[in-house]
């Protein structure tokens, strides 16, 4: 049993730029020898995607479109997929999006609009994913969510994604217990908070990071080495034991009482 | 100030993929250089990195140009 990925195919769902956790997992499914399948959404980012995959060494990877609120385009991109590579072994979905408005002051004065949105968004379109991957995963396969603290305790100003990220954890147990038959893992990683551009959506981010350095177990904040570093185990054939877990990469901070 | 100007001036070019002509102090990042929403929170996290400082939302808010930035840069050096 190795960590080495060498001849996997692995979809990575949500890289905006250099600083997102997406890039990391991609860096470190990279080194590790998987071969790399980009999907990204809209053309804004397109171009920062395709720029930051051309950074990779000796790579060969698809970039590809992919609407994750629309069925539709989610098959075709799926479909495409198929036809390119044929058999995918993994999965790292890294996608969330709630109003900027709704990330401050009082959840209860979230919109039923901004609700669904959010819970659209982040929550169901991992199950929406996972539907198509199914069928591409013919030799088993390892999805990967991303979650936070928040979904599990209340974080100030996480408000209505931290509901959605509830929903996230619901959905990854059972999307494991439906997908195992098929060799299928499904986990998340909670990461811990990490400075990046939807993480600057949340009003106040700053102060979140400081309270991390210095009452975390570990008195530092969380790379995105440290989340790719964990996919990577959760890729690996080294953690076919584990599905609809989630693993708290956050420097311990949510043993805290 | 110069410097400030030339360093900040150097990112927003990288970002935006502007001509540096374009970068004057009385640009605007919205109205002149093209920026959407995402590109200038992009460009808050840039100029924090570039200048090892941190800009609050409410002092970013502020920020709507050129000028602006070099300006509360230097006030925070």
């Amino acid at each position: 049993m190795t960590l080495s990925l060498n001849g996997k195919n692995i979809v990575v769902m949500g890289v905006a730029n250099k600083r997102s956790i997406a890039w990391g997992i991609a860096r470190s499914l990279h080194n590790a020898g998987a071969r790399l399948i980009f999907t990204y959404a809209g053309e804004r980012l397109e171009k920062s995607v395709r720029e930051l995959v051309e950074t990779l060494e000796g790579a060969e990877s698809l970039v590809l479109p992919c609407d994750i609120t629309s069925d539709e385009d989610v098959a075709k991109c799926f479909a495409e997929i198929k036809e390119k590579v044929g058999t995918i072994h993994g999965l790292a979905h890294c996608i969330a999006f709630a109003n900027k408005e709704e990330l401050q002051g009082e959840y209860l004065n979230t919109t039923r609009e901004g609700f669904l949105l959010a819970h659209n968004i982040s929550s169901y379109s991992l199950t929406a994913v996972a539907k198509e991957a199914r069928g591409l995963m013919t030799d088993g396969g390892s999805i990967v969510t991303l979650t936070y603290l928040g979904g599990e305790r209340v974080i100030q100003n996480y408000n209505v994604m931290g509901v959605a990220k509830a929903s996230l954890d619901a959905s990854v147990k059972y999307l494991a217990a439906d997908l195992g038959k098929d060799g299928i893992r499904v986990n998340s990683i909670s990461a811990g908070p990490i400075r990046t551009l939807s993480a600057k959506g949340i009003s106040d981010f700053n102060s979140i990071l400081k309270e991390i350095e210095e009452k975390a177990p570990l008195r530092r904040t969380t790379t995105q080495e440290e989340i790719g570093d964990t996919a990577l185990f959760l890729f690996s054939e080294l953690s076919r034991g584990i599905t609809g877990e989630n693993i708290h990469v956050d420097s311990g901070y949510h043993i805290l009482g | 100030m110069a410097d400030v100007l030339e360093r900040v001036t150097k990112i927003i070019v990288d970002r935006l993929g502007v001509d540096e002509s374009q970068v004057t102090l009385e640009a605007s990042f919205k109205d002149d250089l093209g920026a959407d929403s995402l590109d200038v929170v992009e460009l808050v996290m840039e100029l924090e990195d570039e200048f090892e400082m941190e800009i609050s939302d409410d002092d970013a808010e502020k920020i709507a140009t050129v000028g602006d930035a070099v300006n509360y840069i230097k006030s925070q050096m």
